[in-house]
């Protein structure tokens, strides 16, 4: 289990408890938090699920994997800090992640 | 005006085995999609992605799988109306009135919603203001090139579309090519071929720099791209191209008084019909109790549509359900008995 905050756009936290094993991106369909599409399901192919990973954790957690900066062009307004939420997998060692929503996913 | 007894919106794996599916029982169909190609999804997000959960095939590709379906319509004759999208639905006694953006017209009692997660549209630059020049100064594909001849072309995007296009607009325009980042996805000969044009001056390259405004009262002045360390540069330009893919949008499908919520249609689950009689959904877009958004549901879900059409099409006959393998009817419509 890890603590996962997700913050929306106008700035609303939500915090939930997300269980290991799934993606940063389907504890936030799961519990209905808002501004994150994933029109593809996971699939790495639809940058719907992006979000921007606060800095001292964006190095902390696992890389980007091939395709996924790719993807990233795609989406809406990327910065250095985006990543796909479905890349994100959820473990112990990120017990804490804080996230931002963009205000849009296209 | 074109008559049919049933109208399919989307040509993804669920539209394409639902047209297979009237066609089987003696209905006729045509088959409306936004993309320029049959196959939804499966082709343009995955087609060489494999997929391993399609009932009897332990393993196929999103292309060999559309491939399939194509073929398995071959006994019939089916028209597709790709590049068009459905804008409006208007009841007219008993059937309804669809129209599409390229002013096509179908009479149908039965309109069956096959449509994913919405139809496939360009993303679009972020600031507002570019939607004022959107078709006259700002495009996210290309139409006619002769209209940028002579004129300062800047190209937004670092996939194949926006290298090709670099590429082939250098040879008679100023060309700006501007991407996010260094690396660009794409054929490595276009991506070399690139930086050669950029070595000898024929493309202006500007990389990690994104758009930042477009300026212009009535026609496009110049444009602010703005770099990672938040330097912003001016370039003039007479056109702008981006190409960041495609996004699924629901669109107008969203006004038409359907129970949507999430962008998913509420439907029941005998005949896969919306709050609005004849008109149906089916595939990852409907949604009711245990819904599973997998390709076989989607199978399953046209085929109870498909028998509930007939009802509507054909008010005077009534449905006989037959086996594909015993009945003489569907093997002769399956073009497998004189």
């Amino acid at each position: 289990m890890a603590k996962i905050t997700y913050i929306t756009h106008d700035n609303q936290k939500h915090e939930v408890e997300v269980q290991n094993g799934l993606t940063v991106m389907e504890g936030a369909v799961q519990n209905d938090i808002p501004g994150i599409d994933a029109d593809c399901g996971g699939g790495m192919a639809c940058a719907t699920c992006h979000v921007y990973v606060k800095e001292d954790w964006f190095n902390k957690i696992p890389k980007k994997e091939d395709g996924e900066e790719d993807m990233l062009d795609m989406a809406f307004e990327p910065k250095s800090n985006s990543r796909l939420s479905c890349q994100i997998v959820v473990s112990d060692e990120i017990d804490g992640l804080e996230v931002n929503i963009p205000s849009k996913q296209a | 005006m074109i008559k049919t007894d049933a109208l399919i919106i989307g040509a993804g794996p669920t539209g394409l085995f639902t047209a297979h599916q009237l066609k089987l029982i003696g209905l006729n169909c045509e088959v409306v999609d936004n993309l320029d190609k049959i196959g939804g999804q499966c082709i343009e997000l995955y087609p060489d992605k494999p997929i391993y959960d399609i009932p009897a095939v332990p393993e196929c590709t999103g292309e060999e799988l559309t491939n399939n379906l194509v073929n398995q319509l071959k006994p019939f004759d089916i028209k597709f109306h790709l590049n068009e999208r459905v804008e409006k639905v208007k009841k007219e006694n008993d059937n309804w009135l669809v129209k599409t953006n390229n002013g096509t017209s179908f009479s149908t009692p039965n309109v069956i919603i096959a449509g994913g997660v919405g139809s496939f549209e360009p993303r679009k630059f972020s600031p507002k203001e570019c939607e004022k020049f959107e078709n006259k100064f700002l495009f996210y594909s290309v139409k006619d090139k002769k209209i940028f001849k002579g004129k300062t072309v800047s190209i937004f995007g670092g996939g194949d579309s926006a290298l090709d296009w670099a590429v082939e607009l250098s040879k008679e325009c100023s060309v700006n090519l501007i991407h996010r980042r260094d690396e660009f996805r794409g054929a490595q000969a276009t991506i070399d071929k690139v930086h050669q044009l950029a070595k000898d001056g024929k493309i202006n390259l500007f990389t990690q720099y994104q758009m930042a405004t477009v300026k212009g009262d009535k026609n496009l002045e110049s444009i602010d791209i703005k770099h990672d360390n938040n330097e912003i540069k001016n370039l003039k330009t007479d056109y702008v191209l981006g190409f960041f893919g495609l996004i699924m949008q629901l669109g107008p499908i969203a006004n038409w008084g359907l129970n949507i919520d999430k962008k998913t249609i509420e439907v029941d689950t005998e005949k896969f019909e919306t709050n609005q009689k004849g008109i149906y959904a089916v595939g990852d877009i409907c949604h009711y109790p245990g819904k599973l958004k997998l390709i076989l549901s989607g199978f399953h879900e046209g085929a109870l549509a498909a028998r509930a059409c007939f009802k509507l099409a054909r008010p005077n006959e009534k449905y006989r359900f037959e086996f594909t393998t015993t009945s003489t009817n569907l093997l002769k419509r399956l073009g497998k008995k004189e």
